[in-house]
């Protein structure tokens, strides 16, 4: 195929992927690295690519110690609550403590943020979240990005890592092809931050059809975060911690303003309260260290999210649903109900063209709501992803290799939701990473720790061979039939998105079994995975374009299948209302307090499972 | 749909395919002007309709549940820093426009020239602040949270 090869050479600090965590790590990287080559290589337009596409009312994670609000070690209480106490405490008090400072700067950066009139702080929507007209957050942080940058690359879609040949285990750089021109790109660069977001679309969507795009976390959100790490041999942390959302039925509108600004709440179809009929039982379940219903009312301590979606995966599952959001009351105010509009029309405006399309006007009609597919993402209210060196003057050796957010792999970091075990970071969460991650990497280079890295003809030849590979399979059998789809020497990508949305469904707990899953179920999971992997050998891409969708597939495969080896090694219930191992339908602290690591061997697609010690920095 | 493109609107551009996060905004060949060439990859997200200078891209709520009828037009305005949004009910009973700014600064201008910044100091390099902190974590003199500033000390990982 006539496509070209383009090289850039003497890369410092490729930075994969340019949303919050890669915007972060360029603008970093150029003050701490002023003479060094900083590239960006991005799948979409870095002015409006990743989660923040269209904008966020809130941001999610401020501290407000300048307002003598919270300090960090309040917000590791926070996360570690909220996650069944499964968390990185030395990465989130690093990201917590540094967080405040992002958020200044785009302020100053004209990042428009509320503030409340009497107090004259951030206005809060809730203790973590400040709010703000965000509609153009992601062209903001992108100035920042691109300001910085010595490169950026739009439209590159990020495949494969380099590996260095002269030393095993480090990083050399990465190689992608540009999804408008088809050109294969080549990246050789001494360090690099992957922050190519996390996964929607492995689970199948409660969307069909037409409307299958509109899933909770964005359909571009391929997971190649993860799959590109994966693919490197690097080792991968509570990637069984995936996240279900309860959200706006249909549109997927965020509920967070609603609850903690607007003060709206729910009830069941009969117009009763119902999460506090469930604590008893769930209390059973995962002990009252995790769910202590009196405790939270008079300490304030939050009901983790996983355990509420429970209450309302059940009350819906005993008949007595829908959810309803109780909206009527707060929107009498005609300033609220104006909030409560712009919250959709900043970050999710599916959910203003619905309620218009279905004449929902939340004045007069109390909205439904329900929980959504599972997703994998580092940077929400779940911890998927890396496992990684943490900060110097905090971590415990087990979590100290040196540089922070250093992968296992050398000279490999990560930010945002490809950061294992740092939940409750969100997008500010998520740029801060993305600085840290950049000083790390340029004291790694500066220490001449990415001295003599060579990479062969031969590697960058077997990947491009490697890339090109659907569009050369569709070339060679596409005359085999008359016309149409059906073949049997391929599947297009398309169809082996149905196939493993169909397969996480089914086999690792998603919404048509109510989140639902076994040992044995799993067993069968992996080996139909396995075959899976195959059949992605044989998939096929007319054009370009299709073969983006077959590398997203690739990535997302990867991704599902750590997932599934996470989801049996620990056998227990650790998140109900995220998902349920039907076999062991309890919380186990005694053998599962700890923190799972994962590898895949990258020549034999072998998984090597661990357990690692989860330390706490902070009392309860 | 969800985004369509209004024929007699269009005239080919490309802005909206340059910007589509999903890379689903493609120029047909024929009448080269711009479509939406997967449905079920798109997002609503707007970016192509804000882009879109002459308002020739709408959106069709998703088909698998979104009636026809209903209209959420959008018009932003860089250089006056704001946005506006005009909702419309399928049933014509309620007709919102609302207004929001999207920045406070012209653009670009408020980010600082990190090559232009004087050369960080080793000790800076070997502290844990990160560019302009600890100033602009507080913003008064209150320097950067250790374990030992806030009177912590790590506990004793839990290992089974
Ligand atoms: C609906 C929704 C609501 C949210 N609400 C809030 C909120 O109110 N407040 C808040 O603070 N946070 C919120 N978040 C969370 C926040 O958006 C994320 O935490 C944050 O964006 C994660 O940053 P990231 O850099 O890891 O990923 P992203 O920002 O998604 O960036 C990933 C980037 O990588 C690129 N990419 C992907 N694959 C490749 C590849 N193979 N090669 C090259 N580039 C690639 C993508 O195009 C993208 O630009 C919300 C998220 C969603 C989806
Ligand atoms: S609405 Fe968003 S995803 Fe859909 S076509 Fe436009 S830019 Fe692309
Ligand atoms: S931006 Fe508007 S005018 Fe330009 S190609 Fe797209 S639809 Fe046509």
């Amino acid at each position: 195929m006539a496509f070209k090869t383009i090289i850039e050479d003497g890369i410092d600090i490729l930075v994969a992927g340019a949303g919050l965590g890669g915007t972060g790590a360029a603008f970093e990287a150029r003050y701490w690295g002023k003479d060094k080559k900083i590239v960006i290589a991005e799948k979409a337009n870095i002015d409006r690519s990743g989660a923040v596409a269209q904008g966020l009312y809130a941001i999610n994670c401020y501290m407000g110690t300048r307002f003598g609000e919270n300090n960090p070690e309040d917000h590791v209480r926070y996360a570690r609550i909220d996650l069944m106490g499964m968390v990185r405490e030395d990465l989130l008090f690093d990201m917590a403590r540094h967080v405040d400072s992002t958020v200044h700067q785009f302020e100053e950066w004209g990042l428009p943020l509320m503030r409340n009139p009497k107090t004259g702080a951030y206005q809060r929507e809730g203790r973590w979240q400040i709010m703000i007209h965000g509609e153009s957050y992601k062209p903001i942080v992108a100035e920042a990005a691109k300001k910085s940058a010595d490169k950026v690359f739009n439209r590159i879609c990020v495949t494969h890592l380099l590996m260095d040949e002269s030393k095993p285990n480090r990083v050399a750089g990465a190689v992608g092809f540009n999804v408008r021109t088809g050109n294969y790109h080549v990246f050789k660069s001494k360090a690099v931050i992957v922050a190519a977001g996390g996964a929607s679309n492995i689970y199948k969507p409660r969307s069909v059809g037409e409307g299958a795009g509109r899933v909770w976390y964005a359909p571009w959100s391929s997971g190649s975060a993860y799959g590109l790490l994966i693919g490197a041999g690097a080792k991968m942390t509570q990637m069984e911690n995936r996240i279900v959302l309860a959200r706006f039925k249909d549109g997927y509108g965020p509920v967070g303003a609603y609850f903690l600004h607007l003060k709206t709440y729910t009830q069941n179809c009969n117009g009763e309260e119902y999460e506090s009929n469930w604590w008893p039982q769930l209390q059973e379940m995962v002990g009252k260290e995790y769910l202590d219903p009196e405790a939270s009312h008079r300490t304030h301590r939050p009901i983790p999210t996983c355990l509420r979606n429970h209450a309302l995966i059940n009350e819906v599952n005993a008949g007595r649903g829908p959810i309803h959001m109780i909206t009527m009351e707060a929107f009498q105010d005609p300033h609220l109900e104006e909030i409560g509009w712009h919250n959709f029309l900043g970050m999710t405006v599916g959910q203003a063209v619905l309620w218009a399309a279905t004449d929902v006007d939340p004045k007069n009609e109390n909205p439904e709501l329900t929980t959504s597919e599972p997703y994998v993402m580092g940077s929400h209210a779940t911890g998927c992803g890396a496992w990684c060196s943490g900060p110097e003057d905090i971590s415990p050796p087990e979590y100290f290799w040196g540089y922070n957010r250093m992968t296992t792999v050398e000279g490999l970091f990560g930010a945002g939701d490809a950061a294992g075990g740092t939940p409750h970071a969100f997008s500010s969460g998520s740029f801060t990473e993305g600085r840290l991650a950049a000083k790390a990497a340029c004291k790694y280079i500066d220490d001449g720790k990415a001295e003599g890295i060579r990479v062969t003809d031969e590697q960058i030849e077997r990947r491009r061979a490697e890339i090109y590979k659907p569009m050369e399979h569709y070339r060679v059998y596409r005359n085999e039939i008359t016309a149409g789809s059906v073949n049997p020497n391929y599947i297009n990508p398309r169809q082996g998105l149905d196939r493993l949305q169909k397969l996480m469904d089914e086999y690792c707990g998603g919404v048509t079994v109510s989140y639902m899953t076994n040992e044995k179920l799993l067993n069968i999971g992996l080996k139909k995975m396995k075959i899976f992997e195959e059949d992605l050998e044989k998939i096929a891409a007319e054009n370009i374009h299709e073969l983006l969708r077959a590398w997203e597939l690739k990535h997302r495969h990867l991704t599902s299948e750590a997932v599934m080896q996470h989801t049996l090694f620990r056998k227990e219930t650790r998140w109900p209302g995220y998902y349920y191992r039907g076999d062991v339908m309890k919380v186990d602290d005694e053998n599962w307090h700890v923190l799972t690591v994962s590898r895949r061997d990258p020549e034999t697609g072998e998984y090597t499972m661990e357990k690692a010690p989860c330390y706490h920095l902070v009392e309860a | 749909m969800p985004t369509f493109v209004y024929m007699t609107r269009c005239d080919g551009c490309g802005q909206c395919v340059d910007i589509c996060p999903s890379d689903i905004m493609h120029m047909d060949s024929v009448v080269r002007r711009a479509y939406n060439i997967e449905p079920n990859m798109c997002w609503e997200c707007y970016s192509c309709v804000k882009a879109c200078p002459h308002n020739a891209i709408d959106v069709r709520g998703y088909a698998d549940f979104a009636p026809l009828g209903h209209s959420v037009r959008v018009q932003r305005d860089e250089e006056k820093g704001v946005i506006a949004w005009r909702i419309i009910f399928r049933n014509g009973e309620k007709d919102m426009t609302l207004l929001a700014p999207i920045t406070t600064k012209p653009w670009g201008q408020a980010i600082p020239q990190l090559a232009d910044e004087a050369e960080p100091s080793q000790e800076m390099r070997d502290s844990q602040h990160l560019y302009n902190e600890p100033k602009y974590i507080r913003l008064d003199d209150g320097g950067l949270h250790t374990l030992e500033s806030n009177g912590l000390k790590l506990k004793e990982g839990v290992y089974y």
